[in-house]
């Protein structure tokens, strides 16, 4: 039993880091139907950025994660000036292809500075378990699923109830009639690439304190995404926010009762089974 | 038009009693080889738009299951390439009948997750090989087994299967399908209001490609005599057949020939220049090859060779027309 809850509680932490890139995943998804293919790549960007801070300016949890939020959303809105804009208006192969060659550059860019090997980053960052009744979370997970979580639902509080938020979810319902009420749909889509990067990122950043390195991270992290926004219905926040704890939950009873080895591919399956059985996802509305 | 086809069957015929040695005549059958996985991934994301980025799914049923045949009954490799296909097309019905109910990107994410799912799967499983892969017959046992030493072979086999798939991809261009999945690439609701059967036609068009990749990967894996998760069914397998058919020009019948022409050389060079492939030099390099196409040249390189020529010669716009502008 108290395996059981063991399993469960890690699950359900490393699950809201989920909630938190993949929401960002499913913004942009549902503002511009276009999917980001580097999107786990951004989240290895963040706990690089994280790795980096540590090594060269000693820098602290809360430090290196605004600092990844940052570097990320400049980068986000970067690449929405100057890729994203413009194949949007070109053919479905354009949008779909320039996301994946993006992913690719910036995996093997870090794979070639980097190089395969894996790092961590030192215990002494942020470390040490509490004892909550008969389990123990270790702080690093502790702390990287409350802020994870915190970050989700502001996420969500931001698009919901204040003024921004309606302006980008009005470019997201209709550009020309956003167009029309004053709101600059470019900016608002800009920024909508900034705040979804730099989720990735800081959820990058919270990760690296108990995660493995490596430049390839990022193409497991994005198929997780993927199947958290297809559990979640395209577009919604919420949905991703539940979708992401749910898959945080599967995987990890499934790495703990079938094997760590099959943990992406049962995950990776439900994937292919919701399609077939529910493909507008558990919680979207009929395409 | 035709006779320019005939011409470069003709070039292609002779090419390796000009070019010989070793090295080319191995980077010319590979050249042929990556046209054909190139051809035949845009039957269904160049012609059809349904863009799939784990085509080594079909490629790597088709590497895997000959082999496999040979590994452990002893059967002649040639045996198992029909297998392979129909192993292949069986999974293909698997990702396309759920995915083809939604439009949008849900097949290409699709691919990738299933294409990983098989390379894990593959790699923890002793049967098929593991991490380790599987063996092809060592010297050729009877012709039947066609292990070879030199490429020539290859190449001829090769170029036959390739010229089969390009009559093919021809005719389906100017049949009643070729229309249909012209149509289904340019707006898939207005396709199905004129009456286009979209979801069977997009079955169908996977159908084919997913058979034809499947019989590469087992030309691939009767010339290499040799296959593991990685050489069958790494995303590297999928990313080359999308980029070979893009750079050249998807949806049209010679951009994946042209694309293969100028990727294929460019890398085995770079390759022998940087050490291989594990420093992920290529990877970077193919990745900024598709950023920059789709960023100024989403149509190809043939493309751009028509809109340099278009003033010159007032000829009517061919297949590429059915795109959005």
């Amino acid at each position: 039993m108290a395996t059981a809850a063991q399993v469960l509680a890690g699950g359900l932490l490393v699950g809201a880091v989920y909630a938190l890139f993949s929401s960002g995943l499913t913004l942009i998804w549902g503002m511009m139907n276009v999917i980001n293919f580097a999107h786990g790549d951004f989240v290895m960007a963040g706990m690089y950025i994280a790795f980096l801070a540590v090594a060269w300016l000693h820098a602290g949890p809360l430090a290196f994660s605004l600092l990844a939020a940052a570097l990320l959303f400049g980068f986000g809105t970067a690449v929405y000036y100057g890729l994203i804009r413009r194949v949007m208006r070109g053919p479905t192969l354009a949008q779909l292809l320039s996301t994946f060659g993006l992913a690719l550059l910036v995996r093997y860019t870090a794979f070639w500075i980097f190089s395969a090997n894996f790092v961590t980053l030192p215990g002494s960052v942020l470390g040490g378990t509490v004892k909550l009744g008969p389990i123990f979370i270790g702080i690093p997970q502790l702390v990287a699923g409350v802020a994870a979580l915190a970050l989700t639902l502001g996420l969500h509080a931001l698009l919901t109830r204040t003024a921004l938020g309606s302006q980008i979810l009005a470019v997201a319902e209709d550009r020309q009639a956003a167009m029309l009420m004053g709101i600059n749909p470019d900016r608002m889509q800009a920024l909508a690439w900034g705040m979804a990067s730099a989720a990735a990122g800081i959820a990058g950043a919270l990760i690296a304190t108990f995660y493995y390195i490596s430049p390839t991270v990022g193409e497991s992290l994005a198929l997780i995404a993927f199947v958290v926004v297809a559990f979640g219905g395209f577009g919604s926040v919420p949905g991703a926010m539940v979708a992401g704890l749910l898959i945080g939950l599967i995987e990890a009873t499934s790495a703990f009762y079938i094997g760590p080895v099959y943990q992406d591919v049962v995950v990776y399956a439900l994937f292919v089974g919701v399609l077939w059985v529910r493909p507008q996802g558990l919680m979207g509305q009929r395409a | 038009m035709r006779w320019r086809w005939v011409l470069l069957l003709a070039a292609l015929l002779l090419a390796p009693l000009v070019l010989r040695g070793a090295f080319y005549e191995r980077t010319m059958a590979l050249v042929l080889l990556a046209a054909i996985s190139a051809c035949a991934w845009n039957i269904l994301g160049g012609y059809a738009g349904q863009v799939s980025f784990g085509h080594a799914i079909f490629f790597g049923a088709g590497a895997y299951v000959p082999l496999l045949l040979y590994s452990r009954w002893q059967s002649a490799p040639l045996l198992g390439v029909p297998a392979g296909v129909a192993v292949s097309l069986g999974i293909a019905l698997l990702i396309g009948i759920p995915t083809f109910r939604l439009q949008g990107h849900y097949f290409s994410m699709a691919t990738i997750a299933v294409a990983e799912l098989l390379r894990i799967l593959v790699s923890n499983w002793p049967f098929l090989g593991a991490a380790v892969g599987l063996q092809g017959p060592a010297g050729g046992r009877t012709v039947w087994d066609l292990s070879f030493r030199s490429s020539v072979p290859y190449y001829y086999i090769f170029l036959f299967v390739l010229a089969v798939l390009l009559a093919a991809t021809a005719w389906m261009e100017r049949s009643r399908m070729g229309y249909y999945l012209r149509a289904i690439r340019a707006g898939e609701r207005a396709a199905r209001s004129l009456g286009v059967p979209v979801r069977r036609y997009k079955l169908y068009a996977l159908m084919l490609s997913a058979a034809f990749t499947a019989v590469a990967g087992s030309l691939y894996a009767l010339m290499i005599g040799f296959i593991d998760p990685d050489s069958g069914l790494g995303i590297l397998v999928s990313v080359q057949m999308v980029i070979v058919a893009a750079l050249g020009g998807a949806g049209t019948l010679s951009g994946p020939l042209l694309g293969a022409a100028i990727l294929v050389p460019l890398q085995t060079e770079a390759n022998a220049l940087f050490g291989g492939g594990g420093t992920g030099l290529t990877y970077i390099f193919y990745g900024g090859i598709i950023l920059v196409l789709c960023r100024f040249e989403p149509g190809g390189l043939l493309e751009l060779w028509r809109r340099v020529l278009a003033p010159r010669t007032l000829r009517p716009e061919r297949s590429r027309s059915a795109h959005p502008a």
